[in-house]
């Protein structure tokens, strides 16, 4: 059952582990509909839900994606993306912010429109 | 493949280069090791393909948060909900099914795969009863946006008669043909007496089989729920003062469309560069009541849960563009990932697995993974707003 | 095997090696060996070159009077943008990583292979498929909207855009493949010996432009695919008209196009330091330091991407920081310059082929980055941007920087991948016409940049004129020195006078084979010492070979470490 180790590098993950983690991310994610409907909680209401979100990745990463026993290079390597991710989306959402009124303000074409009259070119020609 | 001997010269411990270690590797623990740092890495190119759709999705929300609660009426959290309870089922049976692996019981490997199959076709079933409903509505992305407030007409006489949407009937053709094609191989490759590739084949037929599955249950639940509150039961949402931009031209555009709508629409039976997507609704958009999926109110069949088109921002249509692209990568990726798992399947059936070799079905686990991780991020951030 | 077996084995002339392992044409089609993947993209990546060259050269003919009227203005906004995106994503992103390094850094490690020999073969084929899309969008209605693809015009123009940008896409994973295998090779598959601190530098710039690779090349994946989405369906996230944010195309495309710079230039700062040593036979001075400052090249350069929007509608905050991290990331270059020329001082200089490219380089990356900052300083940028001045400073480090470096290290490694030497003396003519050319042509760019000429314009102001005459000049003299240089390689592939493996007293473990290599690299022990340590070799007149010491005295048996378990 805890199969052979011939060459050692095998970890088997117990399965207790799998199945506590699996009912905990179920609990989770009724937790998050259940938190998503109401309304005390007004503006947080999204930090909840990314955060009930960050616990349940957690787990699958840390269980399900063996991370808990990992090598610490694999680890900071996965890791070191979100840090990335989140320098991108920094910047630019403190970019867009200063000139959302730009944006804003060009015309725009009405919300429902003819398929044949898109913005772009003459029919005739092809979109590539 | 080039595979040579390798040259061991005099001073070698005669270490044993099994058939599935790669000839430029000395063990099977540097094999392992380099594939695991190389999946991870991969992960890693994965998370920032995605970003950038992330970043989109955060720069509209933080300067339009209107249009997400505009838009979210349309979106269901009970098929979102059931969709993220498939998914995490699926990393569970993957993660018994890398356990397996590690432990050399490759029976239980291809079962375990095969149930993550199915489960992934089940959430790409559902999701196409998803997308199909929206296309009813005119939903999709910015430029192709044609919502009307009502719902559109089936027309195919298969639709019409299942009472589902045309567009789901045409969703649903690959998968019905691939299903027959793999019981008919399957059958085919027994007779031939092959039955490894028979039970492959037969897997896969399963795993299709998974796609109706859930296409059909989500299917029912949406005709069973037509109208309840999880779906679109909000009063008509306002016109947010924060458009004011542009609110005199949506007004200006809620009539026009109201005169022109029917000149529109024979406008956009004119031959259009990629519109055969606009063609096909011209033809459903004349508001004619052979769909049974509205509620039978009458000629136009407006469904009065569904917000009126006037009522929706000019931006709303960015919001669905977000959606179908997230989404739509997203599903791309399952359908990457039944590829890949039906390849651990099939050197399951085959017995490759040991204890000292299993880095495949382990690499393809992470991945699939990854594929639930985002999942857990996308289900909150597009279905559970507000 | 006796020790002279093993000696020849080592550092002999091999008449059976990897080039003739196996024949026909599905034993290259299909290898596996990173030796013959690195010599099919060394002939797919100088045709990229060859050809965008062409463009350039139509395109500076054009310039030659002010209104020569020789292309029309939509032919020649093809022309432009033809040239830069076969040059930026079909031949410079690839070009040293996936040539030279696919070659020599297995070798350089003690490796038999990458470590993933498929995905290095499939990362191939991406080249060749994305490349290949490239040259449908040229045969097809071409593409006019510059290699950067800004919208709106991008969407609006009847242009390949489609195809072009789906081949930068797929040239994308090539490059995410090329850098996920030498990532892990560089982790897992080192010597047993070899520790961190005593890889060749090569390899840690390697290293750190894989780092790049794997983490900037997603982002212009999904800027592409959103742009070709955009085009096919609207999806309008950066289309104005529909509500989307043309800015933030350009935020989404640099972000992987900044980081881009530095997959070019990176590995071509690693061939130099090896050539420095080399033909210095002096140990690299500052060798931490300049491991060091790669990595931090690769992370700071994810931190500068807004200095290519200064003038584009990005906010002032933004714009500030942006250009204020620029400033530092100027500084790890710089100490790695220092360090060369650290190195150079007393060094035993040998002025071959390779060592005149390698100070070239340092003369011409010196320039191209010391511009650099006239950029980075907003004072000054809002009145360079967009002007014949950003063309020259990214034409000294990428044609002056990458460009050199790729000749240098081809020339320097050429004697190892086909046993035979190249002529010298026309190799150095080579790098007389390439340096002089490239000089003649982009240094009065920099004037005429100054003075205002802006950049992608097909007609000028007389004023310039004469600055464009010698460009054009140039342009040719450049020409004929990369086509003479690849004339002299060619020709030494075929009939060069055969070497043995170690001509130039290198020693680090690709001189450790034989030349050319057998196909497993390394069927016999190595001598793990440090790479830059060249009193440790000694010449074997023998052999005709620089060995290591160890293998001189006959009483000093080497270490029996094998390469492999």
């Amino acid at each position: 059952m805890a199969g052979n180790h011939d060459h050692g590098f095998a970890h088997p993950c117990p399965p207790w582990i799998l199945f506590t983690t699996f009912f905990t991310l179920i609990a989770l994610t009724i937790l998050t509909v259940i938190t998503a409907g109401q309304p005390y909680l007004g503006p947080f209401a999204v930090f909840v839900s990314m955060g009930i979100a960050t616990i349940k990745a957690t787990l699958v990463a840390l269980f399900f994606m063996h991370m808990f026993w990992d090598k610490p290079i694999n680890i900071l390597t996965f890791l070191s993306s979100f840090f990335f991710v989140s320098l991108f989306i920094g910047f630019t959402l403190l970019d867009t912010d200063h000139y959302q009124n730009q944006i804003n303000a060009f015309p725009r074409e009405p919300l429902i429109i003819p398929a044949s009259a898109a913005p772009a070119p003459p029919p005739a020609a092809t979109a590539s | 493949m080039a595979v040579a001997e390798p040259a061991h010269d005099t001073d070698h411990d005669h270490h044993e280069h099994g058939e599935f270690i790669a000839h430029h590797f000395d063990s099977a623990e540097q094999q392992y090791d380099s594939g695991k740092l190389g999946i991870w890495v991969f992960l890693v190119t994965e998370v920032l393909f995605f970003s950038g759709l992330f970043v989109a999705y955060t720069l509209w929300r933080s300067h339009h948060p209107e249009i997400f609660t505009q838009a979210h009426v349309f979106l269901d959290k009970v098929l979102g909900g059931i969709n993220t309870v498939v998914l995490l089922f699926s990393s569970l049976t993957m993660a018994w099914g890398v356990r397996a692996a590690q432990m050399g019981r490759n029976r239980v490997v291809a079962q375990m795969t095969l149930i993550t199959m199915v489960c992934a076709a089940m959430f790409l079933g559902i999701k196409a009863v998803e997308y199909s409903h929206k296309w009813d509505l005119g939903i999709k992305p910015a430029s192709l946006w044609h919502y009307t407030g009502e719902h559109t007409a089936a027309v195919g006489p298969l639709a019409v008669s299942l009472g589902i949407s045309d567009w789901l009937v045409t969703l649903s053709i690959i998968p019905a043909i691939l299903l027959i094609a793999f019981v008919v191989v399957s059958v085919v490759l027994r007779l031939m007496d092959k039955p490894v590739w028979s039970t492959f084949s037969a897997g896969l037929a399963i795993t299709v089989g998974g796609y109706f599955l859930g296409a059909v249950g989500g299917q029912l639940y949406m005709q069973a729920s037509e109208g309840s509150s999880s779906h679109a039961s909000r009063a008509p949402v306002v016109l947010h003062a924060s458009s004011a931009g542009y609110q005199e031209q949506d007004h200006v555009a809620g009539q026009e469309k109201a005169v022109d709508s029917h000149a529109a629409d024979a406008k956009a039976g004119e031959a259009h560069p990629d519109g055969n997507a606009a063609d096909e609704h011209a033809s459903n958009d004349h508001g004619t009541d052979a769909h049974a999926g509205d509620s039978g109110h009458g000629a136009h069949a407006v469904d009065p849960h569904l917000p009126r088109k006037e009522d929706l921002d000019q931006d709303v249509r960015i919001f669905f563009s977000i959606y179908y692209c997230m989404t739509g990568l997203h599903a791309f990726h399952i359908l990457g990932g039944i590829a890949f798992l039906a390849w651990i399947f099939y050197r399951s059936l085959v017995g490759h697995w040991r204890p000292d070799y299993f880095g495949p079905v382990d690499y393809v686990g992470l991945y699939w993974h990854l594929v639930d991780l985002i999942w857990i991020y996308l289900f909150p951030m597009l279905y559970l707003i507000d | 095997m006796s020790t002279a077996e093993i000696r020849q084995k080592m550092f002999g002339h091999a008449d059976k090696n990897y080039l003739n392992h196996s024949k026909g044409f599905a034993s290259w089609a299909l290898t596996l060996d990173h030796k013959r993947i690195g010599i099919m993209y060394l002939i797919g990546v100088t045709s990229a070159l060859l050809l965008a060259g062409v463009f350039a050269l139509v395109l500076r003919t054009h310039l030659w009077v002010s209104d020569s009227g020789m292309l029309s203005d939509a032919m020649y906004n093809q022309m432009f943008t033809l040239h830069g995106a076969i040059m930026v994503f079909a031949f410079i992103i690839p070009s040293i990583p996936a040539a030279l390094g696919n070659f020599v850094l297995p070798m350089m490690l003690g490796a038999k292979d990458v470590a993933f020999p498929r995905l290095n073969l499939a990362s191939f084929y991406l080249w060749v498929c994305g490349t290949g899309f490239l040259l449908v969008a040229l045969a097809t209605s071409g593409l006019d909207t510059g290699w950067t693809f800004y919208t709106p015009y991008s969407i609006r123009t009847q242009t390949s855009v489609v195809y072009a940008t789906f081949g930068a896409f797929v040239l994308g994973f090539s490059s995410i493949f090329t850098g996920i295998n030498f990532l892990v090779t560089v982790n897992t598959m080192r010597h047993p010996q070899m520790g961190w601190f005593r890889m060749p530098l090569f390899l840690w710039s390697l290293y750190a432009t894989a780092i790049i690779q794997i983490l900037a090349t997603p982002v212009l994946g999904i800027t592409l695919l959103l742009l070709i989405m955009e085009k096919l369906i609207g999806v309008g996230i950066f289309d104005p008209a529909l509500g989307g944010d043309p800015v933030l195309f350009q935020h989404f495309f640099w972000f992987y196009s900044h980081p881009a710079v530095y997959v070019m230039i990176l590995p071509a700062m690693g061939i130099i330091s090896e050539l420095i040593a080399v033909y210095s036979q002096k140990k690299i001075f500052g060798y931490t330091f300049i491991a060091f400052s790669s990595v931090a090249i690769a992370l700071l350069g994810f931190l500068v991407w807004g200095h290519h929007l200064f003038t584009s509608g990005q906010s002032h905050v933004v714009t500030l920081i942006f250009s204020a991290i620029t400033f530092s990331v100027a500084i790890p270059s710089a100490v790695k310059v220092f360090n060369w020329l650290a190195t150079l001082y007393k060094g035993s200089i040998l002025l071959c082929t390779p060592m005149c490219y390698a100070l070239s380089f340092i003369f011409l990356f010196g320039i191209g980055g010391l511009t650099g900052l006239f950029l980075g300083a907003l004072s000054t940028d809002i009145h360079l941007h967009d002007t014949y001045f950003v063309v020259a400073h990214f034409h000294f480090v990428m044609v002056g920087g990458t460009l050199t470096a790729m000749l240098g290290g081809v020339f320097h490694w050429w004697p190892k991948m086909f046993g035979r030497m190249y002529n010298d003396l026309l190799g150095r003519v080579g790098c007389f016409l390439v340096f002089s050319g490239f000089n003649l042509t982009f240094f009065p760019q920099f004037v005429m940049g100054a003075r205002g000429m802006p950049r992608r314009y097909a007609s000028y102001d007389p004023e310039f004129v004469i600055f464009h005459q010698w460009s054009t000049v140039g342009a040719f003299v450049l020409g004929a020195g990369i086509v003479l240089s690849v004339v002299v390689l060619v020709y030494a592939a075929l009939y060069g006078r055969k070497v043995t493996g170690n001509p130039f007293s290198g020693a680090s473990l690709e001189w450790q084979t034989s030349s050319p290599p057998s196909f497993h690299n390394f069927d016999h022990p190595v001598v793990m010492h440090d790479p830059y340590d060249f009193g440790d070799m000694v010449y074997d007149e023998t052999l005709d070979s620089w060995v290591h010491r160890e293998f001189i005295e006959p009483d000093r048996r080497p270490e029996p470490v094998p390469a492999h378990h």
